[in-house]
């Protein structure tokens, strides 16, 4: 019984790959790929997912950290509201970053007199990315802190290191694997990223429109092979990063 | 005075409450069943766990006194320490562990590791230097970590059961070798352990631990021979003697005591009580050490039972309830004490 609810849940993971390699159109393939739309939109994908993940390594980090390790009031609340865009709709979401960081926005209306525009911008595109996949990376992260073994970094202290030291030294190197597991998922996540950002950056074609936009426009339009093509690139693109990564740090 | 503390601590339903005095380079053995508080004492002197009443001073200089709100954090204490399970870095090799310390006050890389490469030929690990600390046997992790401790240059070195984490064979080698390794440092040393032979061979003086509490201390001999609880009377029962080696042999007072090995100079001789076989007629088996003496004392141990045997070599003996039955011992029986040359733990005194 347990095995055949096993496989049945593969399946279900496995038919709409199949669906999609079943349906591609593999002759007019490189024309789709070659065209300069599908190209800015692949190159501005892997741009934002990349910028999105080292805002979350560089913010994401210090915020586990704290959850892990730093006993405070309101603790649990800060982690429920730091991991609800996991489970929140991301159009919820554009639509909160729109209220609090579009013009005339909470925060957004002084950002605006600094000049930082984010809405309708690629660094509005990276940080709609940022605010739906940190929350992989500190919840990885935060775990590893939680059962990395504090005594090592007692060692460090009495060898000399200060708390900062420490932590740079010693606790960085210790929990490096689920870091880089953590930054992973938040890649992938980034990169496939479509509610928030369309919400939030809007969908203009060479500036925000990203990879998952991008197909999904054209599978509105007439080109729906375009769109096949390049759902296939986002898939083989993410299954290999997921596959070299986890083999890497079953190895390690 | 090296070390001069009077730490209470409370953590959860455990308190420590203890007072200890370590001249400058004496050699304290903290002895204690476990959960008797002498890790978190350790912890207190490096640093790493701030005591809630009393004043630590180390060196002449207060680190620690709540009354003050004089704090200094570990990494401002010279003291180094010897962790439990040596808790070496994995991501570093061992040359790496060793400058580790030195690196973060401030030594060039180069330096360093010329500096940390010297303590561990010192210690005797030339060859493991870019090993990963997985890579080593447990006797080169406890010297690395020794290495690591000394690199420092602390006025106060802590170690904490630093041998525990061996198997029997290695613990006898490298008891030796830290042995010389302390006699060759000038600071003041502090060990940690529940293992008294560790204590009997390492230490100039012990300090008894007991719920967080100071049950007894002095010098080795005293406490021995003194036993204030049942604890201390536990350790006691480990037949130890202080003598003269000539090659295999080792003289106490007019008796001889054979050895496997040869040895020179004043060392202690231990027999652990389980090696001692007990007979009532002269044995003429292939033990080497064989002793006559009448029974002292018959006390159950556990599952076991301890016979104390009074003679010229006066020894404790752990058997079997079914031996003393076989055997018909009873107190004032007179028995013949057997132990095999190689049941004769000799370390230099």
């Amino acid at each position: 019984m347990v095995v055949v609810g096993a496989v049945l849940a593969a399946l279900f993971f496995v038919v709409p790959l199949v669906g999609l390699v079943w349906r591609a159109p593999w002759s007019s393939s490189w024309k789709v790929l070659s065209s300069a739309e599908a190209r800015a939109a692949l190159r501005l994908s892997l741009e934002t997912s990349v910028a999105a993940t080292a805002l979350a390594v560089v913010f994401g980090v210090p915020l586990a950290w704290m959850q892990a390790r730093v006993s405070y009031p309101g603790r649990s609340i800060v982690r429920a509201v730091t991991l609800l865009p996991m489970v929140l709709p991301p159009v919820v979401g554009g639509v909160a970053l729109l209220l609090a960081l579009g013009r005339n926005g909470l925060v957004g209306q002084y950002l605006d007199r600094v000049g930082v525009h984010l809405p309708f911008h690629v660094a509005g595109a990276v940080v709609a990315e940022t605010f739906v996949s940190m929350p992989f990376l500190v919840l990885t992260v935060e775990a590893a802190f939680r059962s990395a073994d504090q005594r090592f970094e007692d060692a460090a202290r009495t060898l000399g290191a200060t708390r900062f030291s420490v932590f740079r030294r010693v606790t960085l190197p210790m929990i490096r694997p689920s870091l880089i597991a953590g930054a992973v998922l938040c890649w992938a996540r980034a990169l496939g990223e479509f509610g928030a950002t369309i919400t939030f950056a809007g969908n203009s074609q060479g500036k925000t429109q990203t990879l998952p936009l991008f197909v999904y426009v054209t599978l509105e339009g007439a080109n729906s092979d375009a769109a096949i093509v390049l759902s296939l690139v986002l898939v083989v693109v993410s299954l290999v990063v997921l596959v070299s990564v986890y083999r890497w740090l079953g190895t390690s | 005075m090296s070390v001069d503390a009077h730490i209470r601590v409370t953590r959860g339903s455990f308190s420590l409450d203890v007072e200890l005095q370590v001249a400058d380079g004496e050699m304290l053995a903290v002895l204690g069943p476990n959960g008797s508080g002498k890790t978190t004492l350790l912890r207190t002197l490096s640093g790493l766990l701030a005591i809630d009443h009393g004043c630590i001073s180390i060196d002449g200089k207060i680190v620690d006194n709540p009354a003050t709100d004089t704090f200094v954090p570990p990494e401002e204490r010279a003291v180094g320490v010897v962790f439990q399970d040596y808790l070496l870095f994995e991501h570093l090799s061992a040359l790496d562990n060793v400058a580790f310390g030195l690196r973060e006050r401030g030594a060039a890389r180069s330096a360093a590791r010329e500096r940390a490469r010297a303590l561990l030929t010192e210690v005797g690990v030339d060859v493991h230097q870019a090993a990963r600390p997985s890579e080593l046997s447990g006797g080169q992790a406890q010297r690395v970590a020794l290495a690591r401790a000394l690199a420092i240059q602390p006025t106060l070195l802590l170690l904490d059961e630093p041998l525990a984490a061996l198997d029997v064979q290695t613990r006898v080698d490298t008891r030796r070798h830290l042995r010389a390794v302390l006699a060759r440092f000038a600071g003041t040393r502090i060990l940690v352990t529940h293992d008294p032979i560790d204590a009997f061979t390492l230490a100039d003086r012990l300090l008894i631990v007991e719920q967080g509490r100071l049950v007894q201390q002095g010098r080795t001999d005293e406490v021995l021979n003194n036993p204030r609880t049942a604890y201390v009377a536990e350790l006691a029962g480990v037949n130890l003697y202080r003598g003269r080696a000539d090659g295999g042999e080792i003289h106490v007072g007019s008796e001889v005591i054979v050895a496997a090995d040869a040895h020179a100079g004043e060392v202690i001789a231990i027999v652990p009580p389980h090696a001692v076989v007990l007979h009532r007629v002269r044995p003429e088996g292939s033990a080497r050490n064989v002793w006559p003496g009448t029974i002292a004392g018959i006390e159950r141990a556990g599952s076991r039972v301890r016979v104390r045997v009074a003679g010229t070599m006066s020894i404790i003996a752990e058997v079997t309830p079914a031996a003393i039955g076989a055997l018909g011992l009873i107190e004032g029986s007179q028995v013949w004490a057997a132990v095999k040359a190689t049941e004769v733990e000799v370390h230099p005194a």
